[in-house]
């Protein structure tokens, strides 16, 4: 009796299983995926970039889909390798939106290859999420294009901003030949004057320069220099610290967010002790307070990246990041995957939380985050601690 | 003022002594073969990332350098044996392309074979500045410099001393003459590759504690070898060692003095005024059909 009894309870809760299986499939079948688009540079000169935000686009792509995907349709990804390329970048987006059909892209490693695709999107009239730093992007506002990394300028401001509570007027600059150094320079160049610096020397250094103590010297020797600002990016930042040591310069030494990493630490080595830098909250995501409204974001994105890539977590990885979840909430906000609506509601994005700082979009921002996204940083015994 | 120059000095005195080492590498294949082999700058690399990979496996430094200087000379070796040699009788002008192709090849090994990020060695003895007369050195440098210096000395008595390096001259002097009188101009060939490998490695794990590495660390250094080789006079193991010498102060001098930014502009309108003046580099062979 009571064994006839489970049995029809058993076959009951099987059948039931099976319906919501049946149905499952029939909406998946029923709705077509989700496109999105992506071009970056796995591999070539700009690897550092695109490969972490490769791996994070199909990681969370993947985690959304076991989550029952977007409006009950599932994300489908389609990247392409554009290698650091303009020129392949124009193609393939061209590919994305000709071919592929994708409801958005998101991708764009480097300025120069998101630079290269806005005509494309501008023309065909799709949104475009760029994961490239600088300045040019989003200023002036193009109709299509929105990005997620802070700008260099926004750097340069958090920098002189730490600088003016310390009271230093005059500061010596060093930078390298690459193409963020050089708009860094620029843009810290540009907004010097409203934070009351005066750059009194502006020195740089070759690509593949082994020695800058003598551009070093020479600041050292400059009168009245307070603070040294190095606007680089790869090994030349590394270099520099070194050389800095070496020949004892006395003034406090900042870097920029672009070498943000724990590489730059283990290059530079002691050296690196007492350098500041501006960075997102994401390199110290262990060490933010429990209060901190960022913190529940970028530990849970450090901690999934990191236990599933076996790698450390970086910033640039946190762009793709942020670009995705926008995409997922403004689609969700417009209810659907109509371009023009998804457009405007990426616009309208306000008080997002992603691992670069709070977007609020706007018509005149297309960028949406503010000086509260980065965290000035200082080493101190071979590890970031946040400067209070 | 005078503790600024002294700095200028020293730091050109370093960065112009890893410049020579380079620079003999690509004196001694263009002595064997008159080919100018632009892959020089890849053995620098291999050194270096062969030094951190080894000592990262936990082998102390003792072991690591000589395991990385012969995988270096092995890569030379292999180099010659494998592109160089099939194509032997073809013009120069062919061998230099295979060798720019082989340092294309190279760099995209190391990009597979190791990674794509860079890389610090620990300095051989502390990194404590050590001043001299105002001015601040540090101890890695003092090791580039002597190094440099030991190798000089060394090279000079294996040209000098040594019935091969006698051998290797000669072929440099008179190809056909050499083996006439029964040298064996293959051999010499082979083994110039695998020399200027070691040396070129030799640069790379000296010059990796100060300015890091990584597998394309060779394109640059290898210009500037090669400038210094034009400058000194290409062949010229003298040469090779002012030439590098020269550049490297005339770099530092004019960051220093004039503009950091035309730095290596200034250098090379240097060298240029000394080609204008004298076509075959300060000590080079005159009257020769150089290229």
């Amino acid at each position: 009796m009571k064994s006839t009894q489970a049995r029809t309870s058993f076959k009951r809760g099987l059948a039931a299983v099976a319906a919501v299986f049946t149905l499952m499939a029939g909406t998946a079948a029923a709705q077509e995926p989700i496109k999105i688009g992506s071009f970056l540079s796995v591999t070539g000169g700009a690897a550092f970039l695109g490969d972490p935000e490769q791996k994070t686009l199909e990681l969370y792509v993947e985690k959304i889909n076991a989550a029952g995907g977007v409006l009950g349709r599932k994300l489908q990804l389609v990247a392409y390798d554009s290698a650091g390329d303009a020129e392949k970048a124009r193609t393939f987006a061209k590919r994305l939106i000709e071919q592929d059909k994708v409801d958005v892209i998101v991708g764009g490693s480097t300025t120069g290859e998101t630079m290269a695709v806005v005509p494309l999107v501008e023309a065909a009239q799709i949104p475009f999420i760029s994961l490239a730093g600088a300045v040019v992007i989003v200023e002036p506002v193009k109709k299509w294009v929105f990005k997620t990394p802070h700008t260099d300028r926004m750097a340069c401001e958090k920098i002189f901003i730490d600088m003016q509570s310390r009271k230093f007027s005059k500061v010596a600059l060093i930078s390298g030949p690459g193409g963020f150094d050089k708009s860094m320079r620029g843009q810290c160049l540009g907004v010097a004057k409203k934070y009351g610096i005066e750059v009194v020397a502006d020195e740089t250094y070759g690509g593949g320069d082994t020695d800058m103590t003598a551009q070093l010297t020479k600041i050292k020797n400059t009168a009245g220099v307070q603070a040294v600002l190095n606007a680089g990016f790869g090994q030349g930042p590394a270099i520099v610290t070194k050389n800095y040591r070496q020949i004892g310069v006395p003034m406090p030494l900042y870097q920029s967010h672009g070498v943000a990493s724990k590489e730059f630490i283990k290059l530079a080595g002691a050296a690196a002790e007492g350098v500041r830098l501006p960075a997102a909250a994401l390199l110290i995501a262990d060490s933010l307070p429990q209060s901190d409204p960022q913190r529940s974001v970028v530990v849970s994105y450090k901690n999934e990246y990191e236990s599933r890539f076996k790698s450390e977590v970086s910033t640039f990885g946190g762009h793709a990041y942020d670009g995705l979840y926008l995409v997922v909430e403004a689609m969700k906000k417009a209810g659907g995957t109509d371009k023009a609506k998804v457009r405007d509601a990426l616009e309208g994005v306000h008080g997002f939380m992603g691992t670069a700082g709070v977007f609020n979009m706007s018509a005149g921002d297309h960028m949406g985050l503010d000086l509260t996204a980065f965290r000035m940083l200082e080493v101190k015994g071979g590890n970031w601690t946040l400067v209070k | 003022m005078s503790a600024q120059f002294m700095q200028y000095l020293l730091t050109g005195l370093t960065v112009g002594a890893i410049y020579a080492l380079v620079a003999l590498g690509f004196s001694i294949i263009f002595n064997a073969s008159h080919v100018i082999n632009f892959a020089q700058g890849e053995f620098v690399m291999i050194g270096g990332m062969a030094t951190v990979s080894l000592t990262a496996a936990g082998l102390p430094y003792l072991l690591a350098i000589p395991l990385a200087i012969a995988a270096a000379a092995l890569v030379g070796l292999a180099l010659e044996k494998f592109a160089v040699e099939p194509a032997r009788g073809a013009s120069v002008v062919t061998l230099i392309i295979i060798t720019i192709g082989a340092s294309i090849f190279l760099r995209g090994l190391a990009m597979v074979v190791w990674d794509k990020r860079f890389h610090a060695l620990k300095p051989f003895t502390g990194d404590t500045p050590i001043a001299i007369a105002g001015a601040t050195i540090l101890p890695q440098s003092l090791w580039v410099l002597g190094v440099t210096l030991a190798i000089v000395l060394a090279l000079s008595w294996f040209f000098g001393r040594t019935l091969l390096g006698k051998a290797m001259l000669a072929t440099s002097h008179n190809r056909l003459a050499a083996q006439l009188v029964g040298i064996n101009v293959r051999l010499v060939l082979f083994l110039s590759f695998g020399l200027s490998a070691a040396l070129g490695a030799v640069a790379g794990i000296l010059i990796a504690p100060i300015t890091t590495t990584s597998y394309d660390v060779g394109v640059m250094l290898g210009l500037k070898g090669f400038a210094a080789a034009i400058l000194g006079g290409l062949g010229s193991g003298v040469g090779a060692v002012v030439g590098g010498l020269a550049l490297g102060i005339a770099e530092t001098m004019s960051a220093g003095y004039l503009s950091s930014a035309y730095k290596d502009a200034i250098a090379f309108v240097i060298i240029l005024a000394v080609l204008f003046f004298m076509p075959s580099g300060l000590f080079g062979k005159r009257g020769s059909e150089r290229v």
